[in-house]
């Protein structure tokens, strides 16, 4: 065997690898914040009466679901330049990923959407609210209770798709970790510590969605 | 873009060989890295829910650590770290036992789930008639189990077929791989790309509509 654990040339590396962690989760909000808007849109016509409608959401929901995301990611990366789509590693990263959530997070949303009780748009309409407003006060509110389980799960896992962003050299926390690991060959020390990294932002995460979730749960 | 559909056909023409081959090593992959993530899985599973507590706490740990690392990450320390040690794996070995690993632990909590949910009665029941636990588990639990299990199950293999896509980025020549280097050779970025992605999407469709029949299949009709 002869592998002596040596942990200096990681911890020398430490500062890289906090701001590749900055640049992951910044990847994360952003993508996740516009994915949010997408998945509302589509989530609305996934549940909306008009049949076409309906269906290019669907098509849209299952193209994306069914794709790797890293052929997504290398297609908008590599391919689109040549239709004139050129964007910058970190651009097209962040709308690949928000096109990639959008997909995942307008199922979390129509879930939650089915969930509200008809009663209470019947409700909404018997006290004269227009078709907006009850979607706006009755619907997206109640809606966003119900998939707080759910919408933290999805969270989650696109911030662990963040990691992906290395296979086109955008310098987040795998980039780094590759870094430190081909400069000092201090293999297993870089890869327990960046898993160790990845696994504790997800505790925090999944932490602060639980404490969401608590502060918003009807009191009982 | 400065080639025609026909040119597009030509070269696809000349590259089916490679592509061919690659969506065989895809499967080849998903295929080992599923069943040997769920063997592996089904023992977590049956640790997390009725092992004893330091096994328990075990299998809690080793579920929770990789549900919480990126499968790219996975993919990567799979393959550099057996070296280091001095255990030698091909990238392809190497990459099919992080699939695995990150298989079993989605298979894994997916057993738990299924078998937590089943009425303690049905295992006292068992007991008062004299099963060892082997016995309860296969003429019991597995068969309840089973109806829950396979639906979650089949969304896994979908989920490893693309997680295999990563495998790409240790040099294993799948289905991704050969198309980049088809790519490097003509330069048709587009095309290329889109083939592989509409093959991806293609076999997770599949499995998609298989999953939603075993779905129908399982649910007890009310």
């Amino acid at each position: 065997m002869g592998y002596t654990l040596n942990f200096a040339a990681v911890w020398r590396s430490f500062m890289p690898l906090l701001e590749g962690l900055g640049l992951s989760l910044m990847l994360a909000v952003e993508s996740i914040a516009i994915g949010m808007l997408i998945g509302l849109v589509v989530s609305f016509a996934l549940t909306s009466k008009l049949g076409l409608l309906r269906r290019t959401a669907g098509l849209y929901v299952t193209v994306i679901r069914n794709t790797p995301i890293l052929v997504l990611v290398l297609f908008t990366y590599f391919a689109l330049p040549n239709v004139g789509v050129q964007l910058d590693e970190i651009p097209s990263f962040v709308a690949t990923l928000a096109i990639y959530s959008g997909a995942y997070l307008a199922e979390v949303f129509r879930a939650g959407l089915l969930s509200v009780p008809v009663g209470l748009r019947e409700a909404g309409q018997t006290i004269g609210l227009s078709k907006m407003q009850i979607r706006t006060s009755i619907i997206l509110p109640l809606m966003f209770r119900n998939v707080l389980p759910a919408l933290g799960n999805t969270v989650i896992s696109l911030f662990k798709d963040t990691s992906l962003a290395a296979v086109i050299a955008v310098p987040e926390l795998t980039f780094q970790a590759r870094k430190i690991n081909v400069e000092s060959f201090r293999v297993i020390e870089t890869w327990v510590v960046v898993s160790l990294i990845y696994v504790c932002t997800c505790a925090v995460l999944a932490a602060v969605f639980r404490r969401i979730e608590r502060q918003l749960s009807i009191p009982r | 873009m400065d080639f025609t559909f026909s040119e597009f056909i030509q070269q696809f023409w000349i590259a089916r060989g490679p592509i061919a081959s690659g969506l065989g090593v895809t499967l080849a992959i998903a295929a080992s890295a599923i069943i040997l993530g769920t063997v592996l899985g089904v023992g977590v599973g049956l640790a997390l829910a009725y092992g004893a507590r330091p096994i328990r706490w075990l299998a809690r740990a080793y579920t929770d650590f990789l549900r919480g690392t990126p499968v790219l990450v996975l993919v990567l320390a799979g393959y550099y770290v057996p070296s280091a040690i001095g255990i030698g794996l091909s990238p392809l070995q190497a990459g099919v036992v992080a699939l695995a690993v990150f298989c079993s632990s989605h298979v894994g909590e997916i057993v738990r789930g299924a078998l937590q949910a089943i009425p303690k009665g049905q295992i006292d029941a068992a007991k008062a008639i004299g099963l060892t636990f082997g016995q309860t588990f296969t003429s019991v639990l597995m068969p309840l189990a089973l109806r829950q299990v396979l639906p979650a199950w089949v969304n896994t293999a979908a989920e490893i077929v693309k997680a295999s896509t990563l495998l790409s980025v240790i040099g294993v020549g799948d289905l991704l791989l050969a198309s980049q280097e088809i790519i490097a050779r003509n330069f048709m970025n587009l095309p290329f790309y889109f083939l592989a992605g509409f093959l991806y999407f293609s076999i997770n469709y599949a499995i998609e509509r298989f999953g939603r029949f075993v779905e129908r299949k399982t649910t007890i009709p009310s």
